[in-house]
Order: C-alpha cells, then structure tokens, then sequence
C-alpha cells in the first residue's frame, strides 16, 4: 500500500522463503511483549481490528522458530495520546484513511503457546514455547496446516470436535488421550452442555478405546434426546450404535410410556444401603448431623445386610423410642431419620431385599465392551434419589475395578478397560462438604490409578470442591457468566487471566473454550452439529440394526 | 517545453531566493521548480514582490486612478523599481540519474536560472515522498502551508490525484504520528 516496500517486508519475505510451511493472511508485526504476559502485534494498515476475534489462532514468524498462539485481547493504540481529544473530522474519508493504520492502529496481544515444527511434516511435533519471537516478527492468522499440525487430524483417528473461530479447519481431539484423566463440562443452563456431552459420548463409543457408564439424570442420552430451540427429537447412543450401548432403567414405566424397550431394569434393595450413602443424602434429605450418624449405630447393632429393613420395621411398630435408648441416640434424631429413610426407600425402583447385583450386571456389560446407560424416568427430577443410586453404584463398581487393578498388577488377570463414568449435576455430589465422602471425590482424586475416571456435567463448577476441580484434566467450557464460576472453571489453568476474558465472551450456543490435558493449548471450539450429517458419519450409516427393524416393523404394522 | 522562471539570487544550503524575470511572474506557493547542472530540485515556499531599492518603499499612487490598471499605465517606472522574489526549499536533486530526496552537497550557484517542472517531472519526482519530511522540517513559519500547498499542487500532475493525495496523507500521518492536531490541520488543508 505505501509507495515504497517497507525493509521489513523484505526480511520477511527472506525469512518466509527460509520455511516451508504456507502462511495464512497476513495480520501485522510484533512490538511489543513478554512471555508472561504475551506478545503484542501491531495491525498493518489494511487489517481492520473488526475481523480479528479474541480465540482467534496466530501463527508468528520469527527468525528462528515459528509461534503457535492464541488472541486473547485486542485494543486501539495511537502514537500520540493526543489524538483522543483531537477534533478528527470523522466524514473526511482522506483523514480517515491517513490516520489508520498510522497514528491510529489496532493492536493484538498474542499469547504464544507453542512452537511448530520449522518444516511441516516433521516428525517433531509442536513443543511448548518457552520464548517469545523477536521484534518485528510478522504475524499471521494460522492456515490449515498449522492448525492440524497442533491438534493432529481426524486422519490420525482423532475426533473432530468442531472448528476454531472463524476458521473451517477441523478441530480434533485425541479421544484416547482425554478419558485418561477426568473431564468436565460446564456451562450455564442452555449453552449446549448436553449436546456437546452426547458428542463426546458418541466419540467415546466410536473410537472403543473405554467403556462409558452414564448416569442420565433425563433420559437424554440412551435412546434419544430432544433439541429444545429447534423443537426435534435427536438420536441418542442407543440409536446409533444398537448392540455396543445397553441401557438400564430406574423407571420400566416411564420406558414403557416412551414406547421403548430397555435392557435392564434397575431393583435396589435396602441391603445395599449403607449408612455412608445416608451421609450423603444428607442435604438432600434435610437431616441433621447427629440422625445421619445412628446409621452407623444401626449397622452395628443389625449388621450390614439388614439394618435399614430391620430399622424401618421397628419403626413400624412403633419401637423407636426403645431403640433409640438402645441405641443411646437422640429420639427425635432416629425418628427423623426413619421419617426421611421411609419415604425415600418408597420408590419404586427400592425392593426389600434384592438378590440381584445391578453393580455386577452393569460391570458385566461394561468388561464386554459396551457402555451402559442408566435412564432415571421420572426419578431424574429427585435429586437424593439421583445422588444415592448413582453412588450406590458406583461405590461397587469401583471397588470390583480396583480389584481387578489390583488382580491385574499381581499379574493375574487382565488389565480393566477404561471406564468414564457420567454425572450430571456434579457439584451435589461433589461440593466441598460431602466431595470427600462421596465415591465420586474418590475417584475424580485418585484418577487415573485404577482406570475410572469421570465426565462432570455442570452449571455451577464453583459448587465442586476446589480438590476435586484441579483433578479435572480437560474441561469443556461452555457460556458461563457468573464471576464465581469463571474462577472456579479457570482455577489451575495457567493464563487464565487471558482465558477469562475469552471464556465471558463465548457465544451462548455451540461454542466452547476447550483447554486441558487432551490439547495443546486452549481453544474456542464451534462445535459441530449433532444431526444428520453427524449420524452418517458413524458406522452403519446412522441407523443400528435395531433401529432399522423397528423402523420396518413400523412401516408394516 | 521548459519555462525558465528566473535567476539564483541567494543561496543556501535549504534554501535559495531567485529573482523573477518579469514583475508578478513568480510561480504558485509550493510549486515544484528545479534548477539545471545540477539538477536540484525545490518547492516555492514564499514570494515577495518589493522595491530593488530597499530604502526606497514603494508609495500609494492611486487615489486619482479610476483602476489598478491605470496606475501602472501612468507610471511606467514602476515595473523597474519593483521586483519579484521567490524563496525555493530545496527538497532533493537528481545525482547521475537518479533521484535523491535529501539536501544536495552543495547549494545552486549563484545565477542558476530556475525553471518550472513539467508534469512528468513532477510526476518522477514525487514518486517518493520522502520531501515532504524536509519540508516539514524546513524552519519556515508556514511550512504546514508550504507542505499542503506542495501535495495540492502535485496531485494535479498526477493520473490518479485521490490516490496520490492518500498516499501523501499516509506519508504525513507517519511523519507527524506523535503530533496529531497538526497533523489533522494539515489533512484538512489537502483532502479534496
């Protein structure tokens, strides 16, 4: 554009000749910066800061090595600080078009976050940058190539998530990477937590690499789910993969209602209680400390198998107050507890005594490769029951994972898959009062150790227990406004202070910032539809066996 | 065709004064002139027209004169007592072909004659606008004049005037980056 080529220009072309890889369009050069805060990139003059977006990848050039970045602010400069006072007459087109891009400029802080590889190709991946590129290097919008040569492709067998801001290059996450370490999803309601869930569920189920227990708090994962803003129903795991999902209900009716057909369905029976569960439904059941703990009392006094049947009897024959002096527990304590222990233990899916090990038939299913659904029904709306049956659970299958573990270091048996277990509404189960006693804090902490891990969905991540929170490895953050819970979803990250400006500015549908141990570096992710053009994509053309002859049946009924 | 102008008076480094052939003859404010072996070029920055004789000033001479025509018809001598001056800032000179927007290693003699420049050389000339720093910087009390007066002038020379005049306001907010309103009072003095 000036009448004269600019010597920097010549460097660079000097330089860009050097490397092989093409570069994207051209942004502007770097002046200014440092590693810690990042480096700040002077717009050339026919970039207009309009088209740069914070999340925006930035591919800098500098003598010696090429940068991977990230945009994380974007700002007016002016060399004179005059000019903000100055009567600029704004109708002038020639005024207008002198002063941009020379006195008046846009500027762009670019957080580096690797170093490429100087040949594309190479069999050196991109290392994390520990240096910033000189001044004056130029700076690029990331092309293609770059992008892939970070986040690997979907050749590689990695899962297309979606694509960065603006930009139509596939964006892929190394599945095999993510459920090595726990996850989490967050996002206020309606941002798109549970599409984005049933996403990565359904990379989970494809790439085979861990089994998956989900705990469907609304029945939106097993056979099918509903899209709320475009009012149609979606297909869930069930119906795209048949025969590698078994689904389990709480609730036959509801199941029935709904015209479809379960694997499973779940009894509970009062001897698998335990007077840890009642622990933890204790906010959910409004009971005080000292009822919580005559469980224990209970326990001892009718043994493990028996002592809420035997509890709940006495009851009913009016024999609480001799219990209670007994057991020397406070009488309007065992009392509340047996009021709250009895109307919980009336739902339907609670049987007296149940021979049936539901931990050991979900285990079954899961050590055969599949991966098991457990619909609530019209349970999914109470939440102690939620709480209790998913901990009940998962208590047990944990315990038969870390004997297998155990068995498999002793070398006597084989290694368990990798297990992702699904919960919805995390911080009930996982705040900081009861994240120490609930299975579920055991397992988001010791990890990876014994090949269970978790996927947490949640609105409020400030309600999860900061312990629990850091052990999360990958998060998925959708849309969250509340200050508490940018905090909490950040807390650990390195930059977040850069990331939080981007996570608040995250679109309320589709779009989330990505970062953690299965990526590279932080990443604003427009995630793909769920629909059509994603069913096709699965084996089999969308539609399981299953699906087909129901289909069929329905046309010839 | 070139039009000899006038004649090197004075001389200096930055700047000279040539005297103007005919009375009221000097070229237009900020108007590109030039200079022959050597080639130096220049833009008029101020022209006076005054007596030769400085302790002679020149006196009124009309109130009976029905027009300012008149006036110099009924005193032919005035156009021998009076004479025209223009002072030139040098802004660059052609050293064996090739042209150089810095100040000469030596000044215009001394009787150099002055010539206007043809379109083309305004043209060849002004292809860089690195002038326009020297103009600026030229100590001239109206140099903002003289620089908006030069852009103006030029641009007529060129094909495309709007763009050359961008491109002049471009160099100008580079060189002014540190001094926007009188950046800004220059712009409104060359936008179209």
């Amino acid at each position: 554009m000036t009448l004269f080529d600019h010597p920097i220009g010549d460097a660079n072309e000097m330089a860009n000749g050097k490397f092989a890889a093409r570069q994207g369009q051209p942004l502007g050069m770097v002046v200014d910066g440092s590693v810690t805060n990042g480096v700040e990139v002077r717009l050339d003059s026919d970039v207009s800061v309009e088209r740069i977006k914070v999340g925006t990848f930035v591919t800098l050039q500098g003598s010696n090595n090429r940068f991977f970045g990230v945009v994380t602010d974007i700002a007016l400069g002016s060399t004179d600080p005059r000019m903000k006072y100055a009567s600029i007459p704004t109708d002038d087109v020639f005024v207008i078009q002198a002063l941009q891009g020379t006195v008046a400029f846009g500027m762009v802080s670019v957080l580096p976050q690797l170093t490429l590889p100087d040949v594309l190709g190479d069999e050196q991946g991109p290392a994390a940058a520990k240096s910033i590129p000189d001044h004056f290097s130029r700076a690029y919008i990331s092309s293609q190539e770059d992008v892939e040569t970070v986040f690997g492709s979907e050749k590689d067998g990695n899962f297309w998530l979606g694509s960065p801001l603006d930009m139509e290059t596939k964006l892929c996450l190394d599945l095999g990477e993510l459920v090595k370490r726990s996850m989490g999803v967050f996002g206020k309601s309606g941002t798109g937590k549970t599409f984005l869930t049933r996403l990565l569920l359904a990379g989970i189920v494809q790439n085979a690499q861990a089994s998956s227990l989900i705990f469907d708090m609304h029945s939106e994962y097993g056979w099918q789910g509903q899209d709320a803003d475009k009012g149609v129903n979606v297909k869930g795991l069930k119906q795209l993969f048949g025969a590698k999902v078994s689904t389990f209900t709480l609730d036959d009716d509801h199941s029935r209602r709904r015209g479809l057909s379960t694997d499973e369905t779940v009894k509970l029976g009062l001897n698998h209680i335990e007077p840890e569960d009642v622990e933890l439904l204790r906010e959910s059941l409004n009971l005080s400390d000292v009822a919580a703990s005559c469980a224990y009392n209970l326990r001892e006094k009718y043994g493990e198998e028996s002592w809420l049947k035997e509890f709940l009897d006495s009851g009913r024959n009016g024999s609480l107050l001799e219990l209670a002096d007994e057991l020397q527990v406070n009488p309007g304590a065992l009392r509340a507890l047996y009021n709250r222990m009895g109307r919980f233990t009336r739902h339907g899916f609670m049987v007296e005594h149940s021979r049936v090990d539901t931990a050991a038939l979900m285990i079954e299913h899961l050590e055969r490769g599949q991966h098991v659904v457990l619909e609530f029904g019209r349970y999914g709306d109470d939440e102690a029951a939620y709480i209790l049956v998913s901990n009940l659970l998962t208590r047990r299958i944990h315990r038969k994972y870390v004997e297998a573990k155990e068995t498999a270091m002793g070398g006597a048996g084989k290694e368990p898959r990798p297990l992702v277990i699904v919960i919805e509404e995390a911080h009930k189960f996982l705040n900081s009062s009861v994240a120490s006693q609930t299975i579920f804090g055991i397992i988001a902490r010791e990890l990876r150790k014994y090949n269970v891990t978790l996927m947490v969905i949640d609105q409020r991540p400030s309600g999860i227990d900061s312990e629990v929170l850091s052990q999360v490895g990958t998060r998925f953050s959708c849309l969250l406004d509340n200050e508490r819970d940018i905090d909490a979803v950040l807390s650990g990250t390195s930059g977040s202070r850069a990331l939080r400006s981007v996570l608040s500015r995250l679109e309320s549908k589709q779009q989330a910032l990505v970062f953690g141990h299965a990526l590279p570096l932080p990443v604003v992710v427009r995630i793909r539809d769920y629909g059509t053009s994603f069913y096709e994509t699965i084996e089999g053309g969308g539609d399981s066996e299953e699906e087909k002859k129901r289909k069929v049946d329905e046309l010839f009924r | 065709m070139k039009r000899r102008l006038g004649e090197v008076v004075v001389s200096s480094s930055t700047s000279f004064v040539a005297q103007c052939y005919q009375l009221e003859m000097a070229p237009a404010l900020g108007e590109l002139v030039r200079t022959d072996l050597p080639e130096i070029y220049g833009v008029v920055g101020t022209v006076t027209t005054e007596p030769l004789d400085s302790a002679r000033p020149v006196l009124a001479r009309g109130e009976a004169a029905v027009s300012e025509g008149d006036i110099i018809r009924d005193n032919p001598q005035l156009s021998r007592l009076l004479t025209s001056r223009f002072e030139v800032f040098i802004a660059g000179y052609v050293d064996k072909n090739v042209t150089r927007q810095y100040l000469p290693p030596r000044p215009p003699r001394v009787h150099s004659f002055i010539y206007s420049c043809s379109a083309d050389e305004v043209v060849e000339f002004t292809r860089h606008l690195d002038l326009l720093r020297l103009l600026l910087n030229s100590g001239a009390s109206h140099s903002d004049e003289i620089v908006s007066a030069c852009i103006r002038q030029a641009a007529a020379s060129h094909d495309q005037p709007k763009y050359f005049i961008s491109q002049a306001c471009r160099t100008l907010a580079v060189e002014l980056s540190a001094d926007v309103p009188r950046l800004n009072s220059i712009l409104r003095r060359i936008s179209p």
